[in-house]
């Protein structure tokens, strides 16, 4: 458990430091909104709608193409504390592994779902 | 007789959790958990709630620590934390119209889904003394991964091996509906 320690050093020194930035920029910046400060854009053209805007359709499938990796890398990890003494055998077995769903990122590619416009 | 009940929740608590439970971090991260649960079923603003839940699924992985499954903690981070609430910011930010709106999270029902919840609550505070939960005897193998890994290798490589044959299926599954509704 002693090892968790730096994680969780790590995890308040990461929310310090935001709050810190945060509040102490709030308490030495000047503070004099108007109107057109205001808006999204200072200069130029006269902004329409709000900053929220509806992003693409073709973002979400590398999302899923994300997700399945990532629970790709949840096997890589026990493989990769394991490897060093497991040898030649583990990394043949890698190798597999991950070829087979190379193939369906070559299929992806393929059909063209990971070209952009 | 209710104190009976309620000493009897205690010590099966207790059982279960174990040295957790005198852990001031448990408490801190149990905390922080409900806090941003219920944070996640009132916040006017969807995207605030997701950007919760995701310190909701954090704070899981930080008692998955504390009872000492690193792997699942792990897991927990990589899945939940990486992926799915990626995939459910960008659910959010691809629909139209939705992440401004402010948003009401309670509809005329809301009375009869207090009871169920709060029916579903205290039949598991009451099944919980009642239920005998079986806790292995053998210590944990102190390189917990390690031996995950090991077993992955040599005694479990087939079903290993079918996982990437399924992940692969996933994989093909999205590209073709994702094609669909694109072209």
């Amino acid at each position: 458990m002693e090892q968790y320690l730096a994680v969780l050093i790590f995890l308040f020194a990461g929310i310090g430091l935001v709050l810190f930035t945060f509040f102490f920029s709030r308490l030495i910046r000047p503070a004099n909104p108007y109107k057109a400060k205001n808006q999204n854009y200072e200069c130029a053209e006269k902004p329409i709608g709000d900053s929220w805007i509806k992003f693409n359709n073709r973002f979400y499938i590398f999302a899923l193409i994300f997700v399945v990796f990532d629970v790709e890398a949840v096997f890589l990890f026990p493989w990769a504390v394991a490897f060093g003494r497991l040898g030649l055998y583990a990394l043949i077995e890698m190798i597999i592994f991950i070829v087979i769903l190379i193939f369906g990122l070559f299929y992806a590619w393929k059909r063209g779902v990971l070209k952009w416009v | 007789m209710i104190a009976g009940v309620f000493s009897q929740i205690g010590q099966s608590f207790q059982q279960l959790i174990g040295d957790v439970s005198s852990n001031p971090l448990f408490y801190l991260i149990s905390f922080v958990l409900i806090l941003s649960a219920l944070m996640v079923v009132t916040l006017k603003n969807i995207f605030h709630s997701a950007l919760f839940l995701i310190l909701t699924l954090f704070s899981v992985a930080g008692i998955y620590i504390l009872l000492h499954a690193e792997f699942l903690a792990a897991v927990q981070v990589l899945i939940y934390v990486g992926a799915v609430a990626i995939l459910i910011i960008f659910a959010i930010m691809l629909t139209s119209q939705l992440t401004s709106k402010r948003i009401v999270q309670t509809n005329e029902q809301v009375t009869v889904a207090l009871l169920i919840c709060f029916g579903f609550l205290g039949t598991a505070f009451l099944s919980i003394p009642y239920t005998v939960w079986r806790i292995a005897d053998v210590a944990l193998p102190a390189e917990n991964i390690f031996t995950l890994g090991k077993l992955l290798m040599t005694d479990y490589v087939l079903p290993f091996e079918v996982v990437s044959i399924v992940l692969l299926a996933a994989l093909i599954g999205a590209v073709v509906l994702a094609r669909r509704e694109g072209s």
